[in-house]
């Protein structure tokens, strides 16, 4: 159950195009069912009392859009923000993808989202309706005469379950009360597949990864994947692929992809959510930031702007490669 | 009509295993179906569908078309297709046998894929009644009858008993090869099927029109202005075209590997930047344009040379899947004016 | 029928300014090193992408060592630095997917070092040769 209403943002949000703070405004948009959110953004005030859509399944992050949306627009864009998609905002504003002029950015607090998939996991298929009830959600559905509760908590998305801060590190304006940042235990899988051997490892990233359409929605979702052409659609590349053809190809999409934003990353979980193939992604990015944070000291992407990144830093002592494995192997 | 058993679907499996090598749906670690390899031990999944379609047997995402060898100045063509063995799909749903017929219409008309053609002859389709459908389903707006699918071979699950019913020649040949399958009337069937109509007519997209769609309507939805809202939030990925059954277009590619070449074909989705590049550029430069393509080659331009059969089935997958949900229903209902409101 | 003896493929990318000197003067002292070490010249052990060090494995290659001028002593100041951060995570990431630990490499070699790059090589070649062929990270195609 969210705390702020749809109504606090509607009328945010009208408020800011009457009196000509922006000319529109970013925000998420009504589907056929409940659950089924699509980003969208409007221009009118009666646009937002139609459509405009806030409950526990708009988990979309809006950062990215901004990069497209101020490219060439020339009024201000109104942005909501939960506390998670700020940091990516800060990220891309660290790597001047957007004009930060163009924006209104308004941070609103977020109790966590709710996974679909968890929600039929228990109610099974068939839902005709989902309704938000204190903590709970009511779901009612084609086959039980009687709606289903469901406890929110029970059904949060992999991300919000290890929410790591409920505090946001950049608005214009703050609807609702601020938090705070979260000692989250979402090292905990990563450390459960460091203690296993290399073969159970690797038998758990074959069989992860051969599920991959390579549909590259990771990739597309990512608020710190902004390149102009991705290395894997440069036909010059050398590398560029439509589909794996095999097991390597797979690894090598997999492994690129998640170096490439190592230390960008802000680990906001939009890949493991639009991943279609359930694969958990978000573990190789938290390999990576949990690696940075042991070897080079605690460090959030997005926390300010302006931060150096661990990749493109270095000091005089750090770890010898080497030095990785004996390090861990004397921890163990 | 033939039955067996709830508890005996393992034996009878085993037994058309025998016959040829029969593929069915199987949870994953993640508890979502895909299809495997029947072995002993693999249970038969309870999920309405599939994560992926079942158009990957016919046409796989990635395939080896030939080889090349050089050596010196000679280049050597090595043909590698190879004589296949039958298979047997079983429990493919409604939508998914229909998407075979639409692929069909793309791979077996002249020019004939081959390498499609040979995959087809020797599969045999087992396809299962949908018992329990759900909200993002819509087939029986293309017409599919997910009570009665097609198929060479139907089968109903009831709480005690599967019942089987050949519908082909090589349906009935199979069926012949199986003990344990007792015969019986279709009393029960005919309830079960009463049951499914029942709830397909419940479904919130019962209703979903495509009136407004088909052949001969390309000029006036091409140009619509709903186009820039519908497409304003796509992200480009292939999501919606890779787990969809009827989805049909591909790349043919070449790997260099060192010793040889080999060329090979892969999906490829319209979604794609570089989708249909050519030495002049990407024709369709918005994902706009893009996003629109789709669409309308699934509702316009595939019915137009087609006898009016639509490039959808309805399977609902990307209604799941979709990173934003924006998907054909929305497309629909958003084009479709006053019949889908 | 002759069984044919399992030689490891490496490939050493070596850098400009001092590793590649280094394996020169191995070279001029006729110090021994494994033909089967397939030297690749870079600018700098920073030039060298993860990309490079997966594809190298894809074309064959059992093992992948990377020399560079010790930390200090870059031709260009701080490459070498960048390298030891990126490549310590780039290992990390190849271990966690529970690819050998002992196929990948960092090893820094002056141009004055022509003995150390011949038993570093000697070394990591019998390291690699007894883990055997990498099947791990192949692509099939390649092999035949």
């Amino acid at each position: 159950m969210q705390k702020i209403t749809l109504e606090s943002l509607v009328e945010k949000a009208v408020s800011l195009l009457e009196n000509g703070t922006v000319t529109s405004v970013l925000g998420w948009k009504k589907g056929e069912f409940d659950y089924d959110i699509t980003p969208a953004v409007f221009e009118s005030a009666d646009e937002l009392k139609k459509d405009f859509v806030w409950n526990d399944f708009c988990g979309a992050n809006f950062s990215k859009y901004l990069v497209s949306k101020t490219c060439k627009s020339e009024g201000k864009i109104l942005v909501f923000l939960k506390p998670c998609d700020t940091y990516s905002f800060n990220q891309l504003l660290t790597e001047h993808r957007f004009d930060r002029e163009k924006v209104y950015a308004v941070g609103i607090p977020c109790e966590g989202m709710a996974d679909i998939n968890k929600v039929k996991e228990v109610v099974g298929d068939g839902i005709s309706k989902i309704e938000s009830n204190g903590d709970d959600l009511v779901v009612t559905t084609i086959y039980e005469d009687a709606p289903v509760k469901v406890t929110c908590k029970d059904v949060l998305a992999e991300r919000c379950v290890n929410c790591k801060s409920k505090r946001h590190v950049a608005y214009d304006e703050l609807l609702g009360e601020e938090g705070e940042v979260i000692a989250s235990e979402r090292f905990d899988e990563v450390e459960r597949l460091e203690k296993m051997t290399p073969e159970e490892r690797f038998a758990f990233w074959q069989n992860e990864l051969s599920k991959c359409i390579r549909c590259n929605a990771c990739r597309d979702v990512c608020p710190a994947c902004t390149c102009e052409k991705c290395v894997f659609d440069n036909p010059n590349s050398g590398v560029e692929n439509k589909a794996a053809s095999n097991s390597f190809e797979e690894k090598m999409f997999h492994i690129i992809r998640a170096f490439h934003v190592a230390g960008r990353c802000t680990d906001c979980g939009e890949c493991s959510r639009v991943c279609p193939q359930n694969i958990p992604l978000h573990l190789l990015n938290r390999k990576f930031i949990k690696d940075i944070n042991e070897f080079y000291g605690e460090y959030q992407a997005g926390a300010e702007v302006g931060l150096r990144a661990p990749l493109v830093d270095y000091t005089l002592e750090d770890l010898e490669p080497g030095e990785v494995f004996d390090r861990r192997d004397n921890n163990a | 009509m033939r039955k067996c058993l709830v508890e005996d679907i393992n034996s009878v499996l085993a037994q058309i295993n025998k016959a040829a090598k029969v593929y069915l749906p199987v949870d994953g670690t993640d508890g979502k179906a895909r299809f495997e390899e029947w072995a002993e031990g693999k249970e038969w999944s309870n999920a309405l569908n599939t994560e992926r379609s079942a158009k990957d047997f016919f046409f796989p995402q990635t395939e080896n078309l030939m080889e090349f060898k050089t050596e010196g100045k000679n280049i050597e063509i090595i043909d590698i297709r190879s004589d296949k063995d039958d298979f047997v799909i079983f429990g493919v749903r409604g939508c998914d046998v229909r998407s075979f017929d639409i692929l069909d219409r793309v791979f077996l008309v002249e020019p004939i894929d081959s390498f499609y053609k040979a995959r087809r002859e020797h599969g045999i389709i087992i396809s299962v009644a949908c018992g329990r459908p759900s909200e993002t389903c819509f087939c029986g707006a293309f017409g599919i009858d997910a009570s009665n699918p097609a198929g060479d071979v139907t089968v109903w699950r009831t709480k005690e008993a599967v019942y089987w019913q050949s519908n082909t020649d090589k349906g009935e040949e199979l069926l012949k090869k199986v003990e344990g399958l007792t015969d019986c009337d279709e009393a029960a069937v005919e309830e079960e099927k009463a049951k499914i109509k029942k709830i397909m007519d419940k479904l919130p997209l019962a209703n979903l029109s495509t009136e407004d769609f088909g052949a001969g309507k390309t000029m006036e939805l091409f140009d619509s202005d709903k186009w820039k809202d519908l497409s304003e939030s796509c992200l480009g990925c292939g999501t919606c075209t890779f787990v969809c059954p009827t989805c049909q277009c591909y790349d043919i590619k070449e790997f260099n590997a060192g010793k040889g070449v080999v060329r090979f074909r892969c999906w490829d989705s319209c979604m794609y930047s570089d989708f249909t590049q050519m030495s002049a550029g990407q024709p369709r430069l918005s994902q706009l344009e893009r996003f629109r393509q789709r669409f309308m080659h699934k509702l316009v331009y595939y019915p137009e040379r087609n006898d009016g059969i639509y490039g959808c089935v309805g399977c609902g997958r990307c209604l799941a899947k979709c990173p934003i949900s924006m998907n054909i229903v929305k497309v629909m209902k958003s084009l479709g004016g006053k019949d889908n409101e | 029928m002759q069984i044919k003896e399992y030689k490891p493929l490496i490939v050493a990318f070596c850098c400009n300014w001092c590793s590649y000197a280094g394996a020169d003067l191995a070279g001029n002292n006729r110090l021994n090193y494994p033909a089967e070490v397939k030297i690749i010249r870079v600018p700098c052990s920073c030039r060298v992408n993860p990309m490079f060090i997966l594809r190298a494995f894809q074309r064959g290659a059992d093992g992948v060592i990377i020399c560079g001028c010790h930390p200090g002593d870059c031709h260009y100041t701080s490459g070498n630095y960048y390298t030891r951060r990126r490549m310590a995570l780039l290992f990390s990431m190849l271990d966690f997917l529970g690819i050998e630990r002992e196929r990948t490499r960092v090893e820094w070699v002056s141009a004055a070092e022509g003995a150390k790059f011949a038993t570093t090589m000697n070394d990591f070649v019998e390291k690699v040769a007894s883990l055997g062929e990498n099947k791990r990270l192949e692509d099939l195609r390649c092999k035949r």
